[in-house]
């Protein structure tokens, strides 16, 4: 089953989130999801248009819905889950005839019809599924203990992005379970990291983010894996800045993106999952999943072969016992 | 602590543009509490979001719009999602920063920095310009060495762009014009109650 | 004929937007109107001894009364009349209050439609007929749907009134949720203690026959008269031999069965009773977990049971009886607090519902009334009780106030002090709603006495977290008096869920015939003034289907009932209604489809000595619907009092005058 979808790589995708376009337009092309860049896209406003106004907003995002329009893409996807956010919210405006005229004075232009918006993450879980993962994986993540960060926004709110669970968001769990990795109870799933306050207020985004790394290495993760370049942002490259304001050591938690992880178990490149472009590496993670998922098969192994063995040495202990019996009868 | 005239100090223009703009009808708000309880910035804020709502309830637009909190809000939909009467406290947030914005309050100065560089930066370019962001940030905010430990790593992981990628000039001029359009005019919603609102308070 | 007319001003409910006086002097000029006049309160005493008066002296022989909403008081207006010696039925209301007065404002155009509805009144009584009603014989018996506190005092009150009673319970045992509850508010007393003599009596009161593990599978038949069928469902053991000993349920190597009685906290057994003050006190099997009726192997049960009471082939039985009236008490269901993910019902074992946490309470039940964590089995110090978890929630859409969750919560927190005296309470709740006698003061007494603190704010999540003596639940509320967010690392939260109709209750309704609302609770005739009838006569509501209540208010309301019933069938005939369809035999062509089409089954197909058909109706059954009348082709089948040619006149008298109404 191929998919074809419209995609959406938001600003940072260039930049300071490049691991994330690059493993996203890997995997997707390793499971058929034929990406099409919407032509020409422009940025979408993201947080700061909507703090400033609703209708700036609508039309920034409303641009690039046109553009995805024109190109006949009916359907769009984009891995930043802000950029999810505007389109969506935008797209479900513009069914307002108020909304939709202002927006309109503003684009100097019409405005686009309906384009349905879905996260990297919705497609393939609910257009790939976990399966079909599964059936393509080459190097599973065995041994490897991940705490699934959804961020605040993907699955919220669900009236919204109609996808998963707001409280309990289960497909990253789901997709990374099918390479193969261990899923560790995490109960910040959908906690704000902090979100754009990195620069302008450090202090609240540090506190935020402190608390999701420590409950990650409270969860025993070997690893953090998020979807949206913001979460990364604060917990990978910022996590110094965090560790230092909670006045803690150095957390040393790699922070992927579920695409690098991805990536690794479907036995795409190296270029593929960059994972050299991680500021906390996650080859130490790695390694010592890789040591654990040993030790549970030579375990497993030395168990199996104990119960062959037990089992004619068991026959025997019967014997005396039956004629003893016999004897005494 | 003032005490509260409830008939005379009551802005009702205030609270129906409230509701015009954000869509939401505070009257159904309980005032439960469950915002605040689930609020992860509240720690920071100086009004608790349900305090924020209550005091558009109330009509105090003067209160609501100063505080601190409306610039704090990071609209992480964790009200939103669980208000138990489908209110979408997270857009009513929203709309009172973007009163407050307009009234000149702003008394979280490198929030409003911070959004304005990123906004300049998309109209002059189309596309945020990261590198720029950052360093006109850094210049405005008066705490030019906050971030500069995070450039060499950035730097050595080829995630710093020096040069911004830019999309087509037409794509630029139309963004560029969005901007434009918007400084100019403004909508018919903003401050003044519509003929729809009049007629249902009636 | 001589027709009298009295325009109604209702107060000031209809005369503030109708100009009366003008309708009665407009009614004056309708032919065969010989008195017209307007009155304050027509409904009143003096009202109706007016009426009676004229009736009298100007010998009319049929009255209009243009008023309310017949379902207010045309049973009013009829006895007047008939009190004054006319027929009933030559009697008509026309509805100004309702379909004018109440729906604009505009007096010139509610006057000019208020003229014309009296017209059209008018019309059809000149072609009205007088009709008698016929009377039929009643089955002095009740069929009471539904075991709990509500169906079992019902039950004991038309027992001790002298009628025969069918209880009919779908779980094994009688006694429903109050059964389950350790002890009650305000009194603390003990709930099965309180309960157990009523459950005895019901189970052993010679007019009470009791049919457990059953439901209710087909019902027709009428007021007075009806036929219900009833499925007595396998529990493989024959009740009539079995003791009640338990020996089975000691034996039973089936021990992982999820306890519904004890609310999912423990296991029981395949066979089992469900718990030692049942009644019926009889072992039942669970067919999906006994390893003789799933996979042929054990039969343990059989080999030990003393009284050879076990039959693994036993099949479900129906039952027919034969009732006068129903009594609905159904009762409610607890709100799945898996739909609340932020409170982690279902996924943290130390999260758990009201009911659950009663259960441990209790004596009898699973921990033998200690309270103890489900994920480690230690003793809690610190429990938090969540309130309106499932309640007041438009987003759950369960937008109402289950009534007694504030009360249970505070019975709750007081028996944990008990239980636990160094132990430490929290109540976060909305409001309190504490309404009944001593209520509020067992509140107070909850925060005074005991300590109990009460922290007002909806809880935004629960997640696991690590505390100084282990894992506990961080609770995450807030304290809206103090304007502050708080938190607190509990031991064990309570979710004081909500409660909604009992599962199944909108099926049972269809079959009587009854309406519910969109929660499913049962609906009353009137809110205010008829709270235990429904719009189906003979059928009666009773406790909290018919909308969340306590137990005080159940059992109340399920006297009230019997009561209804009692006043039903004290009469040894009951009348039957005359409009309803008749069939003029030489018009019938005995084409059957009114038969076909009648959705009550009130016609019948009856072969004349020539062999020709003809249609009869069954007047008994006959609801008055008007279908058959629509559907015949010959008009021979009509509804009385509402036949064509009546509605003819209706139709006439309001298109005769369209043009003199007309306005720019």
């Amino acid at each position: 089953m191929s998919v074809r979808l419209g995609y959406y790589p938001g600003c940072s995708q260039g930049s300071s989130a490049a691991e994330y376009d690059i493993s996203t337009r890997a995997c997707c092309k390793a499971l058929d999801v034929e990406l099409v860049d919407v032509p020409d896209w422009t940025c979408c406003g993201s947080t700061p248009a909507h703090t400033v106004d609703h209708h700036l907003a609508g039309a920034l995002s409303a641009r690039n819905l046109r553009q995805a329009e024109g190109a006949g893409l009916a359907s769009v996807t984009t891995p930043c889950p802000s950029c999810l956010a505007a389109l969506k919210t935008a797209d479900l405006h513009l069914a307002e005839p108020a909304f939709r005229t202002e927006v309109e004075r503003l684009l100097g232009g019409p405005a686009p019809g309906h384009v349905d918006c879905k996260s990297v993450l919705q497609v393939l879980y609910e257009q790939i599924g976990a399966e079909a993962v599964t059936a393509k994986v080459k190097k599973p993540l065995a041994g490897l203990r991940v705490a699934p960060y959804y961020g605040c926004l993907l699955s919220r709110p669900p009236a919204l992005m109609a996808f998963d669970d707001p409280e309990n968001p289960v497909s990253m769990d789901a997709l990374l379970r099918a390479c193969g990795a261990e899923i560790v109870d995490f109960a910040y799933k959908t906690e704000c990291c902090g979100a754009a306050f990195g620069m302008p207020r450090l202090d609240v985004m540090t506190r935020l983010s402190a608390r999701i790394l420590g409950a990650a290495v409270e969860a025993g993760a070997d690893c953090v894996a998020v979807a949206c370049p913001l979460c990364q942002m604060n917990l990978d490259l910022r996590q110094g800045q965090v560790d230092s304001a909670a006045g803690r050591a150095a957390s040393n938690l790699p922070v992927p993106y579920f695409t690098q992880l991805m990536a690794l178990a479907l036995g795409l490149s190296d270029a593929d999952a960059c994972l050299n472009k991680l500021v906390v590496p996650l080859e130490p993670a790695l390694a010592k999943a890789a040591a654990r998922a040993r030790e549970a098969a030579a375990a497993k192994a030395a168990k199996e072969a104990a119960k062959k063995q037990s089992k004619p040495a068991a026959a025997d202990a019967a014997k005396p016992e039956a004629e003893k019996e016999a004897s005494c009868a | 602590m003032k005490t509260i005239d409830l008939e005379s100090s009551r802005d009702t223009a205030f609270m129906d543009a409230v509701a015009c703009e954000s869509g939401q009808e505070l009257k159904s708000c309980y005032q439960c509490g469950n915002c605040t309880a689930g609020c992860v910035y509240t720690h920071d804020y100086d009004l608790p979001v349900h305090q924020v709502i209550r005091l558009v309830q109330l009509g105090q637009k003067e209160q609501a719009l100063s505080c601190r909190s409306i610039w704090l809000c990071a609209t992480c939909q964790a009200c939103t999602t669980r208000c138990p009467n489908n209110i979408e406290v997270a857009r009513v947030m929203d709309v009172l920063r973007h009163m407050a914005r307009r009234q000149g309050k702003t008394p979280e100065r490198l929030v409003k920095t911070f959004a304005d560089s990123f906004l300049k930066s998309v109209a002059r370019h189309g596309r945020v310009f990261e590198a720029g962001l950052a360093m006109t940030f850094a210049i405005k905010s008066g705490k030019p060495m906050q971030d500069a430990g995070l450039g060499p790593a950035m730097l050595t992981r080829g995630k710093l762009a020096f040069a911004p990628h830019e999309p087509s000039n037409q794509a630029k001029t139309e963004v560029a014009g969005i901007f434009d359009r918007f400084a100019a005019g403004k909508p018919a919603c903003h401050a003044e109650p519509t003929a729809a609102t009049t007629e249902a308070k009636q | 004929m001589r027709i009298g007319v009295m325009i109604c001003h209702c107060g000031n409910n209809i005369a503030s937007t109708v100009d009366v006086e003008a309708v009665a002097a407009a009614a004056r000029e309708f032919p065969d109107v010989v008195f017209a006049t307007d009155h304050m309160y027509a409904c009143s005493d003096p009202g109706q001894r007016k009426i009676e008066e004229v009736i009298r002296e100007l010998k009319l022989d049929g009255v209009v009364v243009a008023s309310c909403s017949p379902r207010m008081h045309e049973v009013t207006f009829r006895r007047a009349v008939e009190r004054a010696g006319l027929n009933r039925y030559m009697f008509e209301m026309a509805n100004i209050r309702e379909h004018v007065a109440w729906i604009s404002l505009d007096r010139k155009r509610n006057t000019a439609k208020a003229t014309d509805l009296v017209r059209m009144a008018v019309e059809k009584l000149r072609v009205d007929r007088p009709l008698t009603p016929k009377s039929f014989e009643v089955q002095k018996r009740v069929l009471i749907v539904g075991g709990g506190v509500a169906g079992i005092q019902a039950a004991l009150d038309c027992a001790d009134g002298g009628l025969d009673v069918v209880l009919v319970e779908r779980r094994q045992a009688i006694g429903g949720i109050m059964s389950k509850l350790d002890k009650t508010f305000p009194t603390i007393d003990c709930s099965v203690c309180v309960l157990g003599p009523k459950m005895v009596d019901a189970g052993q009161n010679p007019r009470i026959t009791l049919h457990a593990l059953s439901e209710v599978e087909e019902i027709t038949g009428y007021v007075g008269n009806f036929d219900v069928k009833i499925r007595k469902k396998s529990p493989f053991v024959d009740w009539n031999k079995c003791t009640g000993c338990g020996a089975c349920q000691e034996k039973c190597p089936s021990k992982k069965v999820p306890d519904a009685f004890n609310e999912n906290v423990s296991l029981t057994t395949a066979i089992n009773i469900p718990f030692p003050q049942a009644i019926p006190k009889r072992a039942t099997i669970n067919a999906d977990y006994c390893l003789r009726l799933t996979k042929g192997k054990c039969g343990v049960c059989e080999k030990i049971c003393p009284a050879g009471a076990i039959d693994y082939e036993m099949k479900d039985e129906i039952v027919t009886e034969k009732v006068g009236a129903v009594i609905a008490a159904t009762g409610i269901d607890l709100f799945d607090y898996k739909k609340c993910g932020e409170y982690g019902g279902g996924r943290y074992p130390d999260v758990i519902t009201s009911l659950q946490y009663e259960r441990m309470l209790s004596a009898s039940g699973p921990t033998a009334g200690h309270i103890k964590r489900p994920s480690d089995g230690k003793e809690p110090k610190t429990v938090a009780f969540i309130a309106c978890v499932g309640s007041r929630d438009r987003s759950l859409n369960r937008p109402y106030c289950s009534g007694f969750c504030c009360m249970y919560t505070a019975k709750q927190a007081i028996l944990t002090r008990d239980h636990i005296p160094d132990s430490r309470a929290y109540v976060f709740y909305m409001d309190i709603r504490a309404n009944g006698k001593g209520y509020e003061e067992f509140i107070r007494r909850a925060q005074e006495e005991y300590g109990v603190e009460y922290v007002r704010g909806r809880v935004a999540q629960v997640i696991p977290v690590d505390g100084p003596n282990g894992p506990q639940m961080l609770v995450r509320g807030a304290d809206t008096l103090l304007g502050r967010q708080v938190e607190l690392k509990a031991d064990l939260v309570v979710l004081a869920v909500g409660v909604e109709a009992a599962h199944g209750a909108s099926a049972l309704a269809e079959k009587l015939r009854i309406s519910y609302d969109a929660y499913g609770f049962f609906l009353e005739s009137h809110p205010k003034l008829r709270p235990v009838e429904t719009n189906t006569v003979g059928v009666f509501l009773a406790g909290a289907c018919q909308g969340a209540k306590d137990i005080p208010s159940s059992v109340a309301q399920a006297s009230a009932a019997a009561g209804k019933v009692l006043a039903l069938l004290s009469k040894d005939k009951l009348e039957s209604d005359p409009q309803i369809a008749l069939v003029q035999a030489i018009r019938c062509i005995g084409c059957g489809k009114c038969e076909r089409t009648c959705p009550f089954g009130a016609i019948r197909m009856r072969e004349l000595r020539d062999g020709s058909l003809r249609a009869e109706v069954v007047e008994t059954v006959c609801q008055g619907c008007g279908i058959c009348s629509v559907t015949c082709p010959v008009r021979a089948i009509q509804l009385q009092h509402f036949t064509d040619s009546q509605l003819l006149a209706e139709v006439n008298a309001l298109c005769r005058t369209w043009d003199e109404t007309t306005e720019s």
